[in-house]
């Protein structure tokens, strides 16, 4: 057969790559360096303000010192009260966000691509986004037998607004011509819907789950200062309150780790998820 | 194993009937005719260009056809059947970026033989075919954006006529290319029509292009697009590209090329 041509075989992807290679091998190592330096400064920094009890207007005379988180946390991670609070969080999280997202992409789909959906739905996700999570507690401890179902509540509350916005936002942004080529290969509603809608909007939707993240964090720790009894939220504002100042130092930097790690597993879920994103 | 040529003999499919097809959009208050008293038919397995300036409504036409847009006016049937919907019987190839990203080349070229039901095994099989036809054996894992825009077109290409379908509709599909690139896809367009015959509607704004693949050339007006003339191209097949060098091919061309001109000109307004 003589209908391959040659000569224009050579795919342009290949372009890219080969740039990347043509840097100089020095970055490799230099980026990583980087990052683990500017942390570490970030640790020296501390140390010097709090040993020398620095008083530059902000004060650092009863912060603690890392050493002394250090120790704290080593005592706290050997005893088993420091866990119940975090497995606490980590479910409540869980929960919280694994509810936002079933109904923040549910629901995205539909307003994005129904017409019927968007006008019952949007105006009233609308009026009630501006209203900040926290200002849902005091309702939310009436609304909800437990505290536990309270809490999620609010977790859930905050991841949702991002999920379901940027769900829309995807669906949207789908390119109409994607959905025509569709049809003309012998697509139906359901295909278009199932084969087009969400694979399209799926980016969209993975920048979504990672700001809710974010904002579910934030709202789980503001639930639990306020209301709980446990969670790593409720004993960072506990040690304020017996004066245990490098406790509270240290449930801030587990929230920090946490957060962190959720973040990086929703990246990684998003590329394992879209994997015509990676490859380019 | 190859596709089978659909013969012009023992399955007739691929006849478009067009007939005082009139198109108009709503634009900011004002009706914009787009396509007027356009008629135009094919006989199975033809290859018809539709040639005109930007903007003369060849793209309308073709829309049409696949069932895209509504006529305000007149009518499109295609073999007997007035053209509703969208069908896979009339797959068309769009200029670019038409490809799913989230699907690989394979992924594409089956979508038409998955929305039929075609289980797993014989889709990959009938794809691969397909895939071979157009040139693109090994790259059935790729993702479109790994591709150059050429490739892209054959996966396109492949896709579409996958289905069988009884018309292909191609909108400028080598719009996008180099000079190069756009050669070697005209002639691989025609090696595999060779194989696959079926009826082509083929949108382009560029004179060689028309004359180079198509039986008969409809060259349009400008705007409200009409068929000003309808040139038949009697070169004979299979056409390489040294054809556009003959006497034959440049007095076809001089005739349609003083309409074209004549028509962008209209297409451009009065000049001071």
């Amino acid at each position: 057969m003589d209908v391959a041509p040659k000569g224009e075989t050579a795919p342009r992807a290949d372009a890219p790559a080969a740039r990347a290679f043509a840097l100089p091998r020095l970055a490799d190592w230099r980026r990583p360096a980087r990052r683990v330096a500017s942390i570490g400064l970030f640790f020296v920094a501390w140390h010097v303000a709090t040993t020398r009890h620095l008083d530059l207007y902000v004060r650092f005379q009863n912060i603690p010192a890392p050493a002394l988180v250090l120790e704290e946390a080593i005592e706290l991670f050997g005893g088993v009260d420091f866990y119940v609070h975090i497995l606490a969080s980590l479910e409540r999280i869980w929960l919280g966000f694994a509810i936002a997202t079933a109904l923040g992409i549910g629901l995205g789909l539909l307003i994005g691509w129904f017409r019927f959906a968007a006008d019952t739905l949007f105006p009233l996700i609308e009026l009630l986004r501006p209203i900040p999570a926290v200002a849902w507690v005091p309702l939310s401890i009436m609304l909800w037998p437990t505290e536990r179902s309270s809490i999620v509540f609010i977790t859930s509350l905050g991841a949702f607004f991002p999920i379901v916005l940027n769900t829309i936002h995807g669906v949207e942004g789908i390119d109409r011509q994607l959905v025509r080529a569709a049809t003309s290969l012998g697509a139906g509603r359901a295909a278009i819907f199932r084969e087009v809608v969400i694979p399209g909007a799926l980016p969209s939707i993975v920048t979504g789950l990672s700001v809710g993240m974010g904002v579910s964090w934030l709202c789980l720790i503001s639930a639990e200062m306020i209301s709980g009894q446990f969670g790593v939220g409720y004993f960072t504002w506990v040690a304020y309150g017996i004066v245990k100042y490098a406790r509270i130092v240290v449930g801030m930097l587990v929230i920090g780790v946490l957060g962190m790690l959720s973040s990086a597993l929703i990246r990684l879920i998003g590329v394992r998820c879209m994997p015509w994103l990676a490859r380019r | 194993m190859r596709p089978q040529g659909r013969r012009v003999t023992d399955s007739p499919t691929g006849r478009i009937e067009i007939t005082d097809l009139g198109i108009a959009f709503g634009v900011n208050d004002r009706i914009v005719e787009a396509v007027q008293r356009f008629t135009l038919m094919t006989t199975p397995g033809e290859f018809v260009a539709l040639l005109g300036p930007s903007g003369c409504g060849k793209t309308t036409v073709l829309n049409a056809v696949a069932g895209f847009v509504h006529p305000t006016a007149g009518s499109v049937v295609v073999d007997g059947e007035p053209v509703a919907e969208p069908g896979a019987d009339r797959g068309m190839v769009f200029q670019q970026h038409s490809l799913f990203p989230w699907k690989t080349v394979l992924g594409n070229v089956e979508f038409g033989l998955k929305m039929r039901g075609v289980g797993k095994m014989a889709r990959t099989s009938q794809a691969r075919t397909y895939l071979n036809l157009v040139g693109l054996d090994g790259f059935e894992h790729a993702y479109p954006g790994e591709l150059s825009g050429g490739m892209q077109q054959r996966v396109g290409i492949a896709r579409v006529l996958v289905n069988r379908p009884h018309v292909m509709l191609m909108d400028e599909p080598f719009g996008a290319l180099d000079a190069q690139t756009r050669l070697t896809m005209q002639e691989l367009l025609l090696g595999v029509w060779r194989e696959v015959r079926t009826t082509v509607l083929f949108v382009t704004h560029d004179i060689d292009e028309a004359l180079f693949l198509a039986d008969r050339v409809a060259v349009m007006t400008a705007r409200p697009g009409q068929i000003r003339d309808l040139v038949t191209v009697k070169l004979a097949r299979p056409r390489a590209a040294e054809v556009i060098a003959t006497p034959e091919f440049m007095a076809l061309k001089a005739r349609v090329f003083a309409q074209v001109r004549e028509e962008s000109a209209r297409a451009l307004g009065p000049r001071p």
